[in-house]
């Protein structure tokens, strides 16, 4: 094989969880209580405009997980080797993008560098010059030709995209339009990402659509790999904080007495302290451990994968009270219904109704607070990385971005793009989680009277 | 009543005991003093004697728990332990690792960050629960559907884009004020001012509709509907009624961060160069001074006990029902 598949940490969590999520939908398919909250969701167009945009952003995310090392000419000795390198299924499928660096800044769509620098010409003059770019705007042969290459290629992009984009609205319709989908918003939203996604593509063939950055590397290259970082601390996350906060949750609320009183005790205690300076604290002592032992990493993505996958531990194991606190509320409160006495007196074990009576009942709180949670993980990801605490600096995030570009606005002229690229890319991540998690909420909060969208 | 506060503060030391043993587990066990010597020292001018030395230096030559080749109560007291975490019970919180006295750098540079943070949390308070009951006010309404729209959208942007943004266009496109640093007195309203704008700016959005989602909740009630049915106006029932009743869980989150406003805020004051806590928390962190941190740490849940002891003090000052004995 000329290539090896590698299976970091997290994407063996991010498989796992996607598993989970699949076999979640399968059931709730198949319960038609279950599936009416969805359908409410699905009814609200913000919500499926959003979905739709998380789902790219997904998309982008899982194809960044499938990774892989490529097999290296033999050596001498005949063996193999493989690559330091590992690359994933979305490095390949830009591959132009990521090959194709600069010698430093350059702003978006230029064909020269940012820097003047020294030029000799063939006479032996020595000029002072703007340098053209190696691989930005390559094909044309002046300046005056710029405008119009980019105005040609881009509306071409566009014409492709939004033609690609109406195939994949009118195969859609059909079998959406019976359900009681926003199917006009969805169509127009439909149009317009294949339109600017189109138009990206075909400028990014031929120019740095957002520019590059101080090493020369294509900053929209490096926004769309933050995503998965930032799905990755939103997502993989919740992998600790759930079962610690259910487990812990529903057994205070339902036990009572001395299981209540510890656990109380436990999540105050961690509660108490500030969250900042808890994984200040926690990821300061992983990384004298992993520096202490760089035995246990074969590559470099793999100390940096680990990093990650620490950091959605410890934000999981900072942020699981809240939850838990709410579930353990939501337990004593059911634990006295009828319904569960009832249960209780016809001797049904504790561990059945646990999972029969109580666990169905606090779902709803579970998911909205998991939802809810996954933009702040998101916005905390990026403040941590800055404040040194995030993510290993090699790895790409928005929180890396930001933090590599946070003394270029000082520059003149002033270099804005991989700040903004970052910044916006962010901006739409979490928007659509938010409003989605909106959503979300008002569908399944019992408090939220339905019965005008239910009749 | 002084009998809960005393009960209240006795609660609060087993918590404080939870915290201290924490961080002594996170910062001694899991990593030993050992791996510390060496991450401090660098990778290429470690020896065992360098090691030893800088223990020595910094008081991590002893045992963690206990000490069985000292003598008397120094079996317990000449311990890792005993000296660099039992000892901030008493607010000692011994020196860093560069060899400051961290009490010291905590009382002086508490004032910058009070500076601050303060204003900051006064300000924002009157804006979001301005903000919040224009919302409530004009609810159902293009005008509340824009507002929230808004607070979404303002909730979705990072931190960091308010100051960086803030300090690119008010400081260096508008020169109004300077881009960072500090000065004691009155000298410091043109630094302080920029940052508490952005702070406010910053967490307009999640707070306002948080509030809003309180008034919300107050409003559907039965009183407020006999109120209107008395002749009240809105104006009325809002600012009589509906902020009156709310207090309780507008208290609940708002006092508790009154304490944890010494601490300072990490982000801003590191991008203002305020020379408060929360910049030297992150220039600890930078530097991997373990010391402080854990210093720090303590200090944050030390504060936020406290705020949870002034919340339920507040309650019993604005709803007179509640007593606490």
């Amino acid at each position: 094989m000329s290539f090896m598949p590698v299976i970091l940490w997290s994407d063996a969590l991010v498989f796992l969880l996607l598993a989970a999520g699949i076999s979640c939908a399968w059931y709730v398919r198949r319960h038609e209580h279950l599936l009416l909250p969805w359908q409410r969701v699905a009814q609200n167009p913000t919500a499926m405009v959003s979905l739709l945009v998380l789902s790219l952003f997904l998309l982008v995310g899982l194809l960044d997980t499938l990774h892989y090392r490529i097999l290296l000419p033999e050596n001498d000795n005949g063996q193999k080797v493989y690559s330091p390198e590992v690359l994933s299924v979305f490095d390949k499928l830009l591959a132009p993008l990521r090959t194709h660096t600069e010698k430093t800044y350059s702003a978006p769509l230029a064909m020269i560098l940012y820097a003047k620098e020294n030029i000799s010409e063939a006479n032996g003059l020595v000029s002072r010059e703007y340098p053209r770019l190696r691989y930005g705007g390559a094909h044309l042969s002046g300046p005056q030709q710029r405008d119009g290459d980019v105005l040609k290629r881009g509306l071409s992009g566009a014409l492709a995209g939004l033609l690609a984009g109406l195939l994949i609205a009118l195969a859609g319709r059909r079998p959406l339009a019976g359900r009681g989908w926003p199917v006009r918003p969805l169509l127009i939203a439909t149009l317009i990402i294949s339109a600017v996604i189109g138009m990206t593509a075909g400028l990014a063939c031929a120019y740095h659509v957002l520019g590059t950055d101080k090493v020369g590397q294509d900053v929209l290259y490096l926004s769309l790999k933050s995503i998965r970082t930032g799905l990755i601390i939103g997502t993989v996350t919740t992998l600790v904080t759930l079962p610690l906060a259910l487990l812990l949750g529903i057994a205070a609320g339902y036990l009572r007495g001395w299981v209540d009183d510890v656990i109380q005790y436990i999540y105050t205690v961690l509660s108490s302290i500030p969250s900042v300076l808890l994984i200040a604290a926690a990821v300061l002592m992983m990384q004298v451990t992993i520096d202490t032992h760089p035995q246990w990493f074969d590559t470099s993505a793999s100390r940096a994968d680990l990093r990650l996958v620490f950091l959605c531990l410890i934000l999981g194991v900072t942020s699981w009270t809240g939850l838990c606190r709410l579930l353990r509320g939501e337990t004593l409160k059911l634990r006295e219904m009828e319904y569960i006495q009832a249960a209780q007196a016809f001797g049904v074990p504790s561990l059945r109704i646990l999972t029969r009576h109580i666990l169905p009942n606090v779902m709803h709180i579970v998911l909205i607070s998991l939802v809810m949670d996954f933009s702040g993980l998101v916005l905390a990801e990026a403040v941590l990385s800055y404040v040194g605490v995030g993510v290993d600096p090699s790895m790409i995030s928005f929180g890396t971005m930001i933090n590599a570009a946070r003394l270029e606005m000082g520059r003149d002229p002033v270099v804005w793009w991989a700040l903004a690229s970052a910044f916006g890319f962010m901006l739409a991540l979490v928007l659509a989680a938010n409003l989605f998690a909106d959503a979300v909420r008002d569908a399944f909060d019992p408090r939220l009277n339905h019965s005008a969208t239910a009749a | 009543m002084l009998a809960y506060l005393l009960r209240r503060i006795l609660y609060a030391i087993p918590i404080l005991i939870g915290v201290n043993l924490l961080t002594f587990a996170l910062f001694f066990v899991v990593n030993t003093p050992d791996d510390m010597a060496r991450m401090q020292l660098g990778i290429k001018r470690v020896t065992p004697d360098a090691i030893a030395k800088w223990e020595h230096q910094h008081g991590y030559d002893k045992p963690l728990l206990l000490n069985f080749s000292a003598s008397g109560t120094g079996k317990i007291s000449d311990t890792i332990f005993w000296q660099k975490s039992a000892s901030m019970f008493v607010l000692d919180f011994g020196y860093s690792d560069d060899g400051r006295d961290i009490g010291r750098e905590i009382s002086t540079r508490m004032g910058p960050s009070l500076a601050i943070a303060l204003p900051t949390f006064l300000v924002g308070l009157a804006v979001y629960v301005s903000f919040a009951l224009l919302m409530t006010l004009f609810r159902g309404t293009a005008l509340d559907i824009a507002g929230v729209g808004l607070c979404v959208l303002l909730m979705s942007v990072s931190a960091l884009f308010y100051i960086i943004g803030g300090q690119f266009v008010v400081s260096k496109l508008w020169h109004l004020v300077p881009i960072s640093g500090y000065e004691s007195n009155l000298g410091a309203v043109k630094f302080v001012v920029l940052p508490v704008f952005i702070g406010v700016i910053g967490s307009i959005g999640s707070s306002s509709r948080w509030y809003r989602t309180i008034f919300l909740e107050e409003i559907g009630k039965d009183y407020v509907r006999t109120a209107r049915a008395k002749g009240l106006s809105e104006m009325g029932v809002l600012f009589r009624h509906v902020l009156k009743n709310a207090m309780i869980p507008i208290l609940t989150g708002v006092v508790v961060v009154i304490p944890l406003l010494f601490m300072g805020s990490l982000l801003t004051e590191a991008f203002f160069g305020i020379p408060g806590l929360g910049s030297y928390t992150i220039d600890a962190i930078n530097a991997q001074d373990f010391s402080v941190v854990r210093a720090m740490v303590f200090l944050g849940s030390l504060l936020y006990i406290a705020g949870l002891i002034l919340t339920d003090i507040s309650y019993t000052i604005v709803d007179p029902r509640v007593r606490l004995q």
